[in-house]
């Protein structure tokens, strides 16, 4: 029996989905231990304790509310420090983070801070014999690495989306943490959140992405991604590298080797030819949709469905037809 | 202004991996190797720092590997850093704290102001180097920096965020990681070629410590099986429209 301490992602004063992913995944791990309990660390300004019921909904025995000002912005020095602190007790066998760029920048410092060991981006896991052993993708996906980890407390990064966010009720029950420092002594300060790249939804938030790609030809052709994606209602907009680079959409919108790996449900690239690069960040997507009027491009070989076509022409028929199909359902 | 930039020797990604009989590694047979795309972007951060500075001070580059990393070490002398170490090692270990302690053992009394690593190593895909080494020598840190401005001793960086970004700001020393979209690296010059080999390269053995995380295997994963083209124009929207509602069910 291991308790599993969790680190809950806010941003903004809300919680993300990828909070609700990993109390998820961090339950399956007590369970798997042998029915440990599930701590979830919440932190932000005063009044963050107020999202701390979705968390037991998902599954944290206990809410560890660290309230302060000084975590209004993420503050990766404090929270590494307090998080460190509080898993040095011996209390914990494991500790999970979501592999985003805030658990990506936070565990390791907390690790190196315990001389404790880290899996990285895992898109699964299960305990044996005291280990945790973890899928980590890597060389752009094209390798999956099984990592074992020994030793407590074990750090672990859940990839979003690989764990889809499940209700498992547990009475709320909170409990006040202390930082372990004082907050604002921090010398790495964030001054400024800006939420939001072109998209209206977070990327690894959203279960529908409309990509768009070069075949899109200018920066005010992506409306025909925007109105597809409002039509879905659900759906984030991002780009590919050869974008980002002629500055048609900001680079926090970009898919791929250099830019963020995404898996939602439905991926529709638009005019998007398919470069290695931009496949190893949306090749794990569950259906991948694709448009392009060149019929060998190496999207095809990866996409469910395909439409060889002028994305001009059918985009907008596409978005009409989404939006009628969401009318009736 | 004395720089330290640490880089990967990684494989070119273009080709399909396969894994060794026992499963425990990459096939290196045919594999072709360069600097991780985003060392290069740290590289490139580093000589326009200095260059910014008068081009007073040092752009140290610092790499864990085989000798065959000589060459990366020497592509970035080639650009315009001064001096190259290699910590040497047969493989580098698969425990990231591992990697981060052997660098930080070399940094540790280095005297740098900014120490700058890519955001992620493309091979690995780690990304948790940089803010290990930084906790070691407890120095500030920001990752996944994309913009970028260094003025005495603060900075100010802007960090990507998933659909967002932060803007942070911290004092020098600091470790910094870089991201795709800060700056394009330089191409070596011929006559940055010809400098580079006399550029100082250091080798010193690589001290690692204890490690917790092991490689219990390698394998590739499923490949996604083609699908299907259901049209040429809009014509084929309702046939999408059907297949997304019924078969895939994710509309």
């Amino acid at each position: 029996m291991a308790n599993v301490l969790v680190v809950a992602e806010v941003r903004g004063g809300e919680l993300r989905k990828v909070a609700l992913e990993a109390v998820t995944a961090a339950r399956v791990l007590a369970d798997q231990s042998g029915g440990g309990s599930v701590h979830a660390v919440l932190a932000g300004a005063p009044g963050i304790a107020a999202k701390a019921g979705a968390l037991a909904l998902h599954g944290a025995d206990s809410v560890l509310v660290l309230e302060h000002a000084g975590f209004a912005m993420y503050n990766p020095e404090a929270l590494a420090t307090t998080i460190a602190q509080r898993l040095s007790g011996g209390a914990y066998g494991y500790a999970l983070f979501s592999a985003t760029s805030h658990g990506r920048d936070l565990s390791p410092r907390v690790a190196a801070k315990l001389g404790a060991g880290l899996v990285p981006d895992v898109t699964g896991f299960r305990v044996e014999g005291g280990a945790v052993v973890g899928e980590h993708p890597q060389n752009n996906g094209k390798v999956v690495a099984t990592l074992s980890l020994s030793g407590a407390p074990a750090l672990i990064q859940v990839r979003p989306a690989a764990f889809q966010p499940a209700e498992n009720a547990k009475p709320l029950v909170t409990e006040s943490m202390a930082s372990a420092v004082d907050p604002d002594a921090s010398r790495v300060k964030t001054v400024e959140l800006k939420q939001g790249g072109g998209g209206k939804i977070d990327l690894n938030d959203a279960p529908v992405i409309v990509a768009g790609g070069r075949g899109l030809k200018a920066a005010e052709n992506f409306k025909l991604c925007e109105d597809l994606a409002d039509a879905f209602g659900n759906a984030a907009v991002g780009a590919t590298r050869a974008v980002t680079d002629e500055g048609w959409r900001p680079h926090t919108d970009q898919i791929g080797q250099t830019g963020r790996n995404v898996s939602p449900n439905l991926y529709i690239g638009v005019g998007i030819s398919g470069a290695i690069q931009h496949l190893a960040g949306m090749r794990t997507s569950k259906t991948i949709v694709a448009i392009n009027k060149d019929k060998d491009a190496p999207i095809f070989k990866i996409a469910d469905y395909g439409i060889v076509g002028d994305a001009f022409e059918i985009m907008p028929a596409l978005t009409a037809a989404v939006k009628a199909a969401r009318a009736q359902g | 202004m004395k720089i330290a930039v640490c880089i990967k020797r990684v494989p070119v990604m273009e080709v399909k991996f396969a894994i060794t009989a026992d499963g425990s590694r990459v096939d290196e047979t045919g594999l072709k190797y360069d600097v991780n795309d985003f060392d290069l972007w740290a590289i490139e951060a580093g000589l326009q720092l200095k260059e910014k500075n008068g081009n007073v001070g040092e752009v140290v580059v610092i790499t864990l590997g085989t000798d065959a990393a000589q060459e990366q070490i020497r592509k970035a002398l080639a650009m315009g850093a001064d001096r190259g170490v290699l910590l040497q090692a047969d493989r580098a270990p698969a425990d990231g704290l591992a990697v981060a302690r052997a660098l930080a053992a070399e940094l540790k009394d280095g005297g740098y102001d900014l120490i700058l690593c890519g955001r992620i190593a493309i091979d690995s895909m780690n990304q948790m180097t940089g803010p290990m080494i930084a906790e070691l020598l407890d120095v500030p840190c920001v990752t996944n920096v994309f913009r970028l401005e260094v003025a005495g001793a603060t900075g100010r960086a802007e960090r990507v965020l998933e659909g967002g970004s932060e803007v942070v700001e911290f004092p020098l020393p600091a470790l910094l990681t870089i991201d795709d979209g800060l700056n394009k690296e330089r191409l070596p010059s011929l006559k940055g070629i010809m400098a580079a080999k006399k550029k100082p390269l250091d080798v010193r053995p690589a001290q690692f410590g204890d490690a917790h995380v092991v490689v219990a295997k390698m394998s590739l994963p499923a490949e996604r099986a083609a699908g299907r083209i259901l049209g040429d124009s809009a014509a084929a929207v309702p046939e999408l429209i059907r297949l997304l509602q019924t078969e895939a069910k994710v509309l």
